[in-house]
């Protein structure tokens, strides 16, 4: 199976990937709602445009769709040691408190433990961006959600809207951020700003700059793949995997599916097979 | 001015008794109003603290992160919709005990809602951005769609106090003086009472009458959906709109009675107020409530009965974990105890009825808390429990807030005749049945 962007766009991109995961209409509609209209039709308005694009030339609208960022998180190897938040709290000045990625201890059905890490799942139906009054949160052209520290108005309703919890409020003032590493694009959140709610922005910051998730950085075990839908290529740090193919073959699922979130984090459970890498 | 069917003596009688809350105040009404202008104080000080401190001075956290001015928010907002329903639906379907009622079911329903629709801005992170919701509204968020119920509501109620006061303030023109006389010369707009002015008035308040039923029902309706528009176990209701919509009629109509007869009592209108005005508002109170237990019900059974894990989780926290206290109060003290209080003819005295609606008005404002805090207590992944019980900030503010409710509803009545003097009078046949008017120095 290969993928380019034409086919993507005719099928719709998740679920081609998974076969049946997603609902083809619905993913279709959605990625060019988000993608191509949203950026388009703003463009055209001359509204808020430097919002919806990170940058606001003309230029960077051929840049939408070149990547579709997808995670996968291979729960096989996750042994629950937390360095993905320690390394998130690192890279975005978050106090311990504020878990941006959290790590669950879940039983399943056998009821063996494992470890559970969820961080934003990058909804394309996202609840949160549904009900914010003030359009705060928002796509990005790229497949991620992320909220304007300076649009915020601190009403907490994305945290009453989101189904998996990945929210949180920034109650406190956040730890000093040196001079350098302040950034003044609402995409790119650092510092976050009391009152505010925070979540996971998927390291825009770095995978635009060619770099990898915090998260992925820290992962000793080589659980967390960021892909591109786009270029269908998944890699922990270490090896590169066919995304659609890993999918396939992890018999990947989504978290909560049945709300039609459409989200682009993927699991892998695996069946306590031995592992060939 | 012309005041149809009533004698000179009688009608002057009647706008002397609409102005009694304007007299001096007395010794003990004096210290009430200081005392609750120091609680309202205390309020604005604790909510200037959080404005400088931040949200985080309260005891909100990620897991409950909307709490009691959430419960404010719905509570106080509800509290309005009994006295602007009251009024209108009296009104429309010409009920004539409503007319020494309306006046105070309207100023209720003005104060309650003032008060109330300040919540949307202190619960906020950012309260200093709240002019984004008409810079870069969402049209999608329901957080959006209350803004706009809200204030829509607010100004329909303010036309709802308003109008039906001007033919009031020209009768009464003659029998106040200073600031209040230009005041109400000025606010009366030249009525004289023509023909064409009541016709024209008449229709406006119809209109109003008319018009503040839906808005009132789309304000609570999208109320509920800042909380049925998610997806959270307890929340996810289809019943939530009706439910909170009856939830604010019954409370609001336990407001009504409790401020009639409190002005019944103490400025000794219970010639003008009849007793059975105060009992039909009961009646209409305890009908209520047993459809809001009827909804309470109902809700319970159906997330009991299929047992889906997520929602029996919240629905057994409620009825028998770590909430069952509140809720079985609530059950009790907010529903059982008023609908008898009403119900057995003994205790349907002024006093009985009182007693009953206050306890209504402190019985839903727990029933809200069970409303929006234990549903967030439940962890939508993992078992990790939220705990949350309103730390001190948010209870000098929740203070402060009701005790304005009441200093605003005295003030109002300070200023406005608290009798619709010309509905009264309109309405011709409150004066029937009535007992001797006892001479009060009728000089004109």
């Amino acid at each position: 199976m290969s993928f380019d962007a034409d086919t993507m766009l005719a099928h719709g991109v998740t679920s081609s990937l998974t076969g049946g995961l997603g609902r083809p209409g619905l993913s279709r509609r959605q990625f060019l709602k988000s993608t191509g209209a949203l950026g388009l039709s703003a463009a055209l308005l001359g509204v808020g445009l430097e919002r919806v694009l990170a940058a606001d030339d003309l230029d960077s609208l051929g840049k939408l769709s070149e990547h579709q960022w997808t995670m996968v998180f291979d729960l096989r190897l996750c042994d629950g040691c937390r360095d993905c938040i320690k390394g998130c709290q690192k890279m975005h000045y978050l106090p311990e408190s504020a878990e941006w990625i959290k790590v669950y201890e879940l039983k399943d059905a056998a009821g063996q433990n494992y470890f559970m890490p969820v961080l934003c799942q990058m909804c394309q139906e996202a609840p949160c961006v549904r009900v914010c009054p003030v359009k705060a949160t928002y796509h990005t052209p790229d497949g991620g959600i992320v909220v304007d520290q300076n649009v915020c108005i601190g009403c907490r309703m994305c945290m009453a809207a989101c189904p998996y919890q990945v929210r949180v409020f920034n109650w406190d003032d956040p730890p000093q951020v040196p001079a350098e590493v302040a950034q003044s694009d609402p995409e790119l959140q650092i510092p976050q700003q009391k009152g505010t709610v925070g979540k996971c922005d998927h390291c825009l910051h770095e995978l635009r700059e060619g770099r990898y998730p915090a998260c992925l950085e820290s992962c000793s075990m080589g659980a967390i793949y960021v892909g591109d839908l786009m270029t269908d290529v998944a890699t922990n740090g270490v090896e590169t995997v066919q995304l659609s193919k890993f999918l396939r073959d992890g018999h990947a699922w989504r978290f909560k599916e049945e709300l039609g979130t459409e989200s682009r984090v993927y699991y892998i459970s695996g069946w306590g097979e031995d592992l060939d890498y | 001015m012309v005041v149809p069917t009533e004698s000179r003596s009688h009608r002057q009688a009647l706008i002397d008794a609409a102005l009694a809350p304007q007299r001096h105040p007395g010794r003990v009404l004096t210290t009430v109003a200081i005392v609750l202008g120091i609680i309202v104080a205390t309020g604005v000080g604790a909510y200037i603290y959080q404005l400088m401190s931040g949200i985080g001075v309260t005891a909100l956290n990620d897991e409950v992160f909307w709490g009691i001015y959430t419960v404010d928010l719905v509570a106080f907002i509800g509290f309005s919709y009994g006295g602007a329903l009251v009024s209108a639906i009296l009104r429309l379907t010409g009920a004539a005990w409503r007319g020494p009622i309306t006046r105070i079911a309207e100023g209720t329903a003005l104060v309650t809602l003032a008060v109330g629709a300040l919540f949307p801005v202190i619960h906020l992170g950012h309260p200093e951005r709240v002019w984004q919701f008409f810079t870069q509204p969402q049209l999608d968020s329901p957080l959006l769609w209350d803004m706009v119920a809200i204030l829509t509501y607010l100004l329909v109620t303010v036309f709802l106090f308003s109008i039906p006061l001007i033919p009031d303030l020209a009768i009464a023109e003659t029998s106040v003086d200073g600031w209040r006389k230009r005041l109400y010369r000025r606010l009366s707009m030249n009525w004289v009472g023509t023909p064409e002015q009541e016709r024209v008035l008449g229709r406006a308040t119809t209109a109003l009458a008319i018009l503040v039923i839906p808005v009132a029902v789309m304000v609570h309706t999208v109320l509920s959906y800042a909380f049925s528009l998610t997806s959270r176990p307890g929340w996810f209701s289809t019943i939530f709109g009706p439910y909170f919509v009856v939830a604010a009629i019954y409370s609001g109509v336990a407001v009504v009675i409790l401020a009639t007869v409190l002005y019944r009592r103490i400025y000794h209108l219970e010639a003008w107020i009849e007793e059975r005005s105060v009992r039909y508002l009961s009646y209409l109170m305890i009908a209520l409530g047993v459809l809001y237990g009827y909804f309470t019900f109902t809700e319970i059974t159906t997330e009991g009965y299929v047992g889906e894990e997520s929602a029996t989780n919240v629905l057994f926290t409620i009825l028998l974990r770590d909430y069952s206290v509140a809720f079985w109060t609530f059950v009790l003290l907010g529903l059982v105890v008023p609908i008898l209080l009403v119900a057995w003819r003994r205790t349907r005295t002024p006093l009985g009825m009182g007693v009953a609606s206050a306890l209504v008005i402190l019985g839903m404002f727990l029933k809200r808390f069970l409303i929006v805090v234990p549903p967030l207590t439940r962890p939508l992944v993992g078992d990790e429990v939220g705990i949350y019980f309103p730390g001190i900030v948010e209870i000098l503010i929740t203070a402060g807030a009701a005790a304005g409710m009441i200093l605003l509803l005295i003030g109002l009545f300070r200023v406005f005749p608290v009798l619709g003097i010309h509905e009264m009078a309109a309405l011709g046949n409150e004066f029937e049945d009535l007992p001797p008017i006892p001479d009060r120095g009728d000089t004109s």
